[in-house]
């Protein structure tokens, strides 16, 4: 029994060294020397100002001005925000894009909560959207664009999502329609070999290339 | 759907492709036989032995075994329940987190000793890099290959001939460990940083987003522990969201990494099992048994989360797939992932005992609930746990044969060894300890006010969120109904909702524990009365188990005990979601 017992300490503390100092630590420096911009978080700066990371979704929305020229307030005494039309909208995020807490929304299928969320998305989407795309109709609007995503910072939209934002877009910025499209598939993932998982267009880089192209005054 | 059903049909194809291979590959390491890591790796192991004090040639019975494997996870019990509870004072801290609280820490203890990795707590938002490194990444490599020395013995007491000997638990230990898990850690670890998981010691950083506003972005040593996570069998992210996270999860190429890795050493260990009792179609027939229950799981969940939610409908949104957009249940799962890749890990996860997920459980339809439910509910026996899910697969081909034995009016035997009164009781107990233990915490917690104040859903989904609770816990699974104590968000220290509940920490840590460890003792007494037996040579009144008929009788034994155990349960919440179009 004594011997199982002093097996079993040293075993801990060996493999504690080895696991769970060695190993990540080990991979650590690997992937810091090999890998530097891809282990940090694939941050993008512009004019030496960090932006976000290509892999994270953050928000398009702005504040709403009310009419006494300050930011309109909720209930809570938060900011109302509304969708910024210059730019692309990512999708709906249960934790308004936080990077740094994580978590779902646990909408049930036969909740009440859940329909009231997506008929209030669906609403808000249409009524963007309708305006410079006539012919988009609520069976066209593409689910993904109303629906929560999992991490609630999900970088990408469906290609769907991004062309019909893209009428909005090429109107607001004044570019031509089909140039606003060569920029979405610019910057739309491809399936893994063609097969595995679904294309997705992402936002930030999309916008970003948005403000190169057609920079806003 | 095609191109989801293509993507399904690729993977299964990969992984048939890749059993023989890896299983190959471990037969010979379990053997101590050379493989080509021997002159990098023989020396370490040779030094661990010797710091460990012990002579890998030694053979311990079915006691010493037990007696060795339990010390060693009481003892990393302890020290992981340490480190949580004094993490404050760790080294790898840029958040400047504080210790956790000891309910909390009781849950997370016992979740990564057992193999779960259910997690009360929030990664990003509780843990420092120690505890996750020290504490957590330390459990991920060392209780698969506890599970895997379980297996090993098991397999030697059923072909033994040479008295008592099941091996030497910390020669198996450490062999599972440096020769299969660290190598292949290494490897699936580097490809994920090379596509943009984190892996850095710095602390969060804080970008002004394009709007002015300020967005922190959590760090970590993540890449590291999130190959084991998924290569082990273990589940529990280094994130809140788990492999729904980009930064755990961040391309199509990752996502299918990180699925294959799930199944490729549980399945890969039926062919080393062939190899071992020197049958490979002793192998092939388990397999089989595995890969036909698993499509069939597949077969029912895509087309579930494809049709939507009731709450979808009734809010009049198109689910229809269109030109560019995949339609279907998007709730809770993300763009890159879609429907096909969400749905296909939401059954790998739950079949195994991974309990990793890409997309919200709590968010599926019905149906497509149920289907993860009942890959928990069939024991985790579909490629299952890392060594946990195969030898629990032999006791069902134990109970299998004793049941064939009845039916045809002889004395049960497995490859050659008689199957009798002792060994058939301590299977049924082994087999009925966690489906036992499901229904008894997933009743209590329903039944007492203490238990319910962890619901977040109202109506069905309340109870299909306690029942997944204990269904998860009591199989060692870890995926949750994240609605499930997960209400009151983010899971933040000062936050009554960040640290689950204390009496959901209690009930969770206590049954996790139990629903590891008492199987794990049974299956080895089962293997120690197995190991002196002698060999009786197969006659023409043996009844085979390589044969299709054999492997039909598996399924349905698998199915039938599943199936009489939770299907009362089964029905008072997914299936009755499925069926009904109102909404609570």
């Amino acid at each position: 029994m004594r011997r199982t017992v002093i097996t079993s300490i040293l075993a801990v503390i060996a493999f504690t060294l080895v696991f769970g100092l060695a190993y990540p630590l080990a991979m650590t420096g690997i992937s810091q020397v090999v890998f530097h911009g891809k282990a940090n978080g694939s941050k993008i700066t512009v004019n030496g100002k960090l932006v976000g990371s290509s892999l994270i979704g953050q928000s398009f929305s702005r504040p709403v001005i009310g009419r006494n020229g300050k930011p309109k307030l909720d209930e809570e005494g938060e900011e109302v925000l509304a969708p910024d039309p210059r730019y692309f909208q990512p999708r709906p995020s249960q934790s308004g894009y936080s990077g740094n807490a994580t978590f779902f929304s646990n909408s049930g299928p036969n909740s009440v909560e859940e329909r009231e969320a997506v008929r209030e998305a669906l609403a808000a989407y249409v009524g963007l959207e309708k305006p410079f795309d006539k012919s988009l109709t609520r069976e066209g609007v593409p689910v993904d664009a109303i629906t929560m995503s999992g991490s609630g910072v999900d970088p990408e939209i469906s290609e769907a999502n991004a062309l019909i934002q893209a009428h909005r877009i090429a109107a607001v910025r004044k570019l031509p329609l089909s140039r606003v499209e060569g920029l979405i598939s610019d910057h739309t993932s491809s399936r893994f070999l063609g097969v595995f998982g679904e294309p997705g267009v992402n936002v930030l880089q999309l916008n970003l290339a948005l403000d190169e192209e057609a920079p806003i005054k | 759907m095609a191109q989801g059903w293509l993507q399904v049909a690729i993977f299964v194809g990969v992984v048939i492709a890749l059993t023989p291979l890896l299983g190959k590959y471990m037969a010979r390491v379990f053997a101590g036989e050379r493989v080509f890591l021997t002159p990098v790796l023989g020396p370490i192991e040779r030094f661990t032995y010797k710091v460990l004090r012990v002579q890998p040639e030694e053979e311990q019975d079915w006691k010493a075994y037990a007696k060795s494997l339990v010390l060693f996870s009481v003892f990393s019990w302890i020290a992981l329940y340490l480190i949580l509870r004094t993490q404050g004072i760790h080294p790898f801290n840029p958040e400047g987190f504080h210790s956790g609280p000891w309910d909390v820490s009781f849950n997370t203890a016992s979740s990564f000793v057992s193999n779960t990795n259910w997690q009360y707590y929030g990664g990003e938002t509780t843990l420092t890099y120690f505890s996750q490194m020290a504490g957590l990444t330390v459990e991920n490599f060392v209780t698969p290959a506890v599970g895997i020395c379980v297996l090993l013995a098991f397999i030697r007491g059923i072909i033994g001939r040479n008295g008592p000997g099941l091996g030497n638990f910390w020669a198996d230990l450490t062999r599972s460990l440096y020769y299969v898990l660290l190598p292949l850690s290494v490897i699936v670890g580097l490809v994920l940083v090379s596509q943009g998981v984190v892996q850095t010691l710095s602390g969060a950083s804080v970008a002004t987003t394009v709007q002015g506003a300020e967005q922190a972005l959590a760090m970590g040593p993540a890449a590291s522990q999130i190959a084991i996570k998924q290569l082990g069998t273990n589940g529990g992210g280094f994130f809140n969201v788990n492999s729904a996270m980009p930064f755990e999860n961040p391309n199509q190429l990752t996502n299918f990494i990180e699925l294959l890795s799930i199944v490729l050493i549980p399945a890969a260990l039926t062919y080393t099992y062939g190899k071992m009792v020197g049958r490979q179609r002793e192998g092939w027939s388990i397999f089989a048994a595995m890969l036909a229950v698993y499509l069939a799981f597949i077969l029912v969940i895509i087309p579930a989360e494809q049709h939507g939610t009731p709450a979808q409908h009734a809010a009049g949104t198109p689910t229809a797939a269109i030109d560019g957009s995949t339609g279907g249940n998007m709730e809770g799962k993300e763009q890159r992932n879609g429907i096909a890749e969400s749905a296909l890990w939401a059954t790998t996860t739950t079949v195994t005992s991974n309990g990793s997920v890409n997309s919200a459980h709590d968010s599926y339809t019905g149906l497509g609930s149920a289907v993860p439910m009942s890959g928990l509910g069939t024991s985790e026996v579909v490629f299952g746990g890392v060594g946990t899910g195969l030898y629990s697969m032999l006791l069902y081909v134990l109970l299998a044969v004793f049941i064939g034995g009845l039916m045809v009016g002889r004395t049960p035997e497995y490859l050659g060894k008689k199957i009798q009164a002792r060994e058939i009781k301590l299977v049924s107990l082994g087999i009925l300890v966690t489906p036992l233990a499901v229904l008894v915490t997933a009743g209590l917690a329903i039944a007492t006010r203490a238990g319910t104040r962890s619901i977040f859903q109202h109506g069905p989904q309340g109870f299909s969120e306690t029942l997944y609770a204990y269904l998860s816990q009591a199989n060692n699974n870890g995926s949750a109904f994240a609605g499930y104590t997960g209400f009151i968000q983010p899971n933040a220290p000062g936050n009554v909702g960040a640290y689950g509940i204390s009496f959901a920490d209690l009930l969770g840590g206590a049954t996790m524990t139990l629903a590891r460890f008492l199987p794990i003792v049974l299956i080895l007494a089962v293997a120690g009365s197995l190991a002196g037996k002698k060999v009786s040579p197969a006659g023409p009144g043996t009844m085979r188990t390589d044969t299709p008929t054999f492997v039909i009788l598996l399924i349905g034994v698998v199915i039938l005990v599943g199936a009489l155990t939770f299907f009362p349960a089964l029905l008072l919440g997914p299936i009755v979601q499925s069926l009904t179009t109102q909404l609570f």
